[in-house]
């Protein structure tokens, strides 16, 4: 300890804080923009974008919810696109077996959502219990031969009773039911979520495990629990995003969940930054729109695409954000007086 | 019974190809600590060239004796060039990062070569049918009691087994009695150290991906040989070898050679005996019997179990 | 009865014995010394009163209730705080959200509150800070507060181990040998700090070190360990005369 007095004294640390009705108030007026904005893009918008704004949602609810997952709690998983498989033909299924009709469908379609969302926190529950003794590659082996197990199964059934599920030929003809709306708000819930959970004392201990399981074990951190938490709710919006994605074509097609679509998953975490919220919502979005971008280069597109990408993680190894967060400034603390 | 006789010599027919990726992907684990995730790719290309060579060999009308060993070593030739180069520009750079960082890479690398080769300027998406060298047939046949189809063994199964045996003997006794083999064992028990002994870690790392595309390139001509060749045929070849390098503990050379051979059996055994309308689910039950297997030894087989010093 | 009173511990490693028949006790207040050689056993007393090892026989009591067969957190949260041997920080997080992780567990509000940012959460949230900031004062690491911890030097990294496991409100400290790797001037801070421990948390303070100096001149009483087996237990003065501790660490004289 130095001689003289410290540069710094506790006093000198205050934080500014947003009261959180404000804050809450602020999303609550965002959803309502939403809907106003949906509404005029359902309308005007030229289809491709929308089509394309839509998987970019999509994709952001796959990253953020993954992030959690493989960046924050550092659970190396390669299954994510099961669980988003089980939400897909939860919603999937369900809505081709009895399409509602006007007013029914908001309110089946947030039912849905959520039961996805449930039957993948569910199967989330199924992985992330038994393979808690696993650490590393051998997680992310065994999350990977989930999702396979899952894909296989799904190429097998071809109905459940009298609710159709298609086998191998995939289940199509599906309602359209997802909208610019349900898409942004499930994406900002997600967000939202995962980030208020993430930077809280409640929370901070997701990145506590990422670090050092025993020592954050010693530090009176339940590491058990967190870890399904963490697989819990990442696969809770992995299913959230299924339904949508599900309803959005209207087809689903058992191989379009196999490995490569979770690896475009973990893809998109590591390029914004493992542990980075905002990382995994700009990288969503590049990798999203970067195949469009290459159109124009036809068949060499997608050997451009893997250039890219192989460059990028060359250059810039800790991804586009590192683990910080695009609204950090260098200090979140401010020293008054110095 | 002779059913039983039939799917094992089938089953330890695909395991062996299994066993000789495998072989790669537990090689640079068990170094680098790395799923070289485009490893799978290396098969393929190995598939390519040898279907490239095989289609130049079948004008010149060679005897077999030549035109075979000149496919089978000029794809292993080749895939190691490939395994250096590869190597040399997208893992080494990222040796000190962490190792998720090699990882996308990798799925990066595997990107690249599946999407290069389904270029229409150089391979093409559709599948092609390997030029005939020889015909496939059975050579070993048993007689089964009572009128029942005979336990047979195809000339192709023949080659595919020996030449997997005999590679692997050729691998362990390189790696255990050449002073190389002693480096590269030195490297993967503990890298820095190794590197203190004077070991040059940087040549071991590429002898090693080398090594390993070789032997991935021959698992290549044989599939080549068996099924077609088309540029994603490394994928689920390529997750089917890892998950039996896993299985038998990566990092393991011996480790890979069993899991490679059970893999090919389970899944061969499963497809002969699973009822009827089930048998589509033998692909899964690959993967149940991984996680079953990882929830009982979490490190694998034959793979040590590290307790973590506190 | 004493705050922790171990009695009979032992532990096998593979047939070999790591530790046999081991008693101790420790009471608030109390600074401790458990010295010996290298792979004496002193780290496996630390890891088996803090659950990372189960023992094979004997029994670890906190305010006379066992804790053995606890989870480490459980064992934690009952007020038992270690630090390690090599230092293990979540080096990616700042020092901030080190000394916050251990008061993790003294947050009252729920998920729910945490969600919906609550004014319950808020207000413990400030709360949390500030206290975190007040430790890190103590400890002289508020020029760092938002680094991330591995980028700090090796003394600071010692000392933000020891204020995070103080912010997991223990009633029981276990150092593992704090001053390995510290030059002499830093080792005199180290036992400042150490005392000053003393006094302001009121914990019991159980000390692995090799310093002796510093283990004579701090601790009330100093247990030794050698192969597994206590070899004295006494005042420093009593365990410098102790001709079985200087025969373990100097080895017996020639026989004649």
């Amino acid at each position: 300890m130095t001689q003289t007095d410290p540069p710094f004294t506790a006093t000198m640390f205050q934080r500014r804080r947003v009261p959180g009705w404000a804050v809450n108030g602020a999303l609550l007026g965002l959803v309502v923009v939403l809907w106003f904005i949906g509404k005029a893009f359902d309308k005007n918008l030229d289809p491709y974008y929308l089509d394309l704004l839509l998987h970019i949602g999509i994709a952001i609810i796959l990253a953020v919810s993954l992030n959690l997952i493989n960046g924050i709690t550092g659970q190396f998983s390669l299954g994510h696109a099961g669980f988003m498989a089980v939400g897909a033909y939860v919603g999937g299924v369900i809505l081709k077996h009895a399409a509602p009709q006007g007013a029914a469908v908001p309110v089946m379609f947030l039912g849905l959502m959520i039961l996805g969302g449930l039957a993948a926190a569910a199967a989330g529950v199924l992985v992330g219990v038994p393979t808690l003794r696993l650490r590393g590659d051998y997680l992310a082996i065994a999350t990977l031969g989930f999702g396979e197990i899952i894909t296989v199964v799904l190429n097998q059934i071809e109905s459940i009773g009298s609710y159709e599920v298609g086998g191998s030929a995939g289940l199509h003809n599906i309602p359209i039911t997802t909208n610019f709306f349900w898409t942004f708000l499930a994406a900002l819930i997600c967000v939202v979520v995962v980030a208020r959970l993430v930077y809280s004392q409640k929370g901070r201990p997701f990145f506590a495990v990422r670090e050092d399981e025993i020592a954050a074990a010693a530090m009176g951190v339940d590491t058990t629990f967190y870890k399904v938490a963490a697989f819990v709710v990442g696969a809770f919006f992995a299913g959230v995003a299924g339904v949508l994605s599900a309803t959005l074509s209207g087809n689903l097609d058992p191989a379009a969940f196999g490995f490569v679509r979770s690896i475009e998953i973990v893809m998109m975490v590591v390029l914004g930054g493992s542990g980075s919220i905002t990382g995994s919502i700009l990288a969503a979005a590049v990798l999203t729109l970067l195949p469009e971008w290459l159109r124009a280069l036809e068949s060499w597109r997608l050997v451009i695409y893997a250039l890219l990408l192989i460059l990028m993680m060359l250059l810039r190894p800790e991804g586009l954000l590192g683990n910080r967060e695009l609204w950090w400034t260098r200090r979140r603390l401010l020293a008054v007086e110095r | 019974m002779h059913i039983f006789l039939q799917q094992l010599i089938n089953g330890l027919s695909i395991g062996a190809v299994y066993a000789l990726i495998a072989l790669g992907y537990t090689m640079v684990y068990g170094v680098l600590k790395l799923i070289n995730f485009a490893h799978g790719d290396v098969y393929m290309v190995g598939a390519v060239l040898g279907y490239e060579l095989a289609r130049c060999m079948i004008g010149l009308a060679a005897p077999l004796y030549i035109t075979l060993p000149i496919i089978f070593l000029g794809a292993m030739a080749g895939c190691a060039v490939l395994g250096f180069v590869i190597e040399f520009c997208c893992y080494r750079p990222l040796r000190h990062r962490p190792r998720l960082v090699a990882l996308i890479t990798a799925i990066g690398v595997s990107l690249l070569l599946e999407n290069l080769f389904q270029n229409p300027h150089l391979f093409g998406a559709a599948p092609r049918n390997m030029p005939r060298l020889f015909d496939i047939k059975p050579i070993i046949s048993i007689p089964a009691a009572g009128g029942a189809a005979p336990v047979t063994m195809s000339n192709l199964d023949l080659i595919s087994l020996c030449l997997c045996f005999v590679l692997m003997i050729a691998l362990s006794w390189f790696v255990l009695r050449t002073k190389m083999g002693l480096a590269l064992r030195a490297v993967s028990f503990r890298v820095d150290t190794a590197a203190l002994m004077g070991i040059n870690i940087n040549w071991v790392i590429s002898v090693t991906f080398m090594l390993g595309s070789a032997l991935a390139a021959v698992a290549g001509v044989v599939d080549a040989m068996r099924y077609h060749v088309e540029p994603m045929m490394g994928l689920v070849q390529g997750i089917k070898a890892f998950v039996a390098a896993v299985l038998g503990g990566i990092g393991s050379i011996p480790g890979a050679v069993l899991g490679g051979l059970l893999m090919g059996l389970v899944e061969t055994l499963l497809k002969g005996y699973l009822p009827g309308g089930y048998s589509g689910y033998s692909d899964a039950a690959a993967f149940f019997v991984l996680i079953l297997v990882l929830l009982v030894r979490p490190t694998g087989l034959l793979g040590k179990p590290v307790a973590e010093k506190v | 009865m004493p705050l922790l009173e171990i009695s009979h511990l032992g532990i096998d490693f593979g047939g070999l014995r790591a530790l046999s028949d081991f008693h101790f006790t420790l009471d608030q207040g109390e600074l401790v010394g458990l010295i010996g050689p290298n792979g004496a056993g002193k780290t496996t007393v630390f890891n088996i009163v803090t659950g990372v090892y189960q023992p094979d026989a004997g029994d670890v009591r906190l305010a006379g209730k066992s804790i053995v067969g606890l989870k480490p957190f459980r064992i934690n949260r009952l007020g038992v705080a270690r630090t390690f041997q090599n230092v293990r920080l979540f080096g990616g997080l700042s020092v901030l959200d080190n000394v916050l992780i251990g008061f993790n567990q003294s947050v009252a509000h729920g998920f729910v509150g945490t969600l919906l940012r609550s004014h319950a959460h808020q207000i413990e949230e400030h709360l949390h800070e500030q206290q975190a900031i007040e430790l890190l004062g103590t400890f002289d690491l508020l020029d760092r507060l938002h680094d991330p911890a591995r980028t700090l030097a090796y003394g600071p990294q010692r000392r933000l181990e020891i204020a995070r496991a103080l912010a997991t409100r223990p009633k029981i400290l276990l150092l593992d040998e704090p001053a390995a790797g510290m030059n002499p001037q830093e080792k005199i801070d180290l036992m400042n700090l150490i005392a000053m421990i003393r006094r302001k948390f009121s914990v019991g303070l159980w000390l692995i070190e090799h310093d002796m100096k510093l283990v004579m001149s701090i601790c009330q009483r100093i247990t030794v360990l050698d192969h597994g087996e206590t070899i004295a237990v006494g005042s420093p003065a009593e365990i410098q005369e102790n001709p079985k501790v200087i025969e373990a660490y100097l080895g017996s004289p020639e026989p004649a």
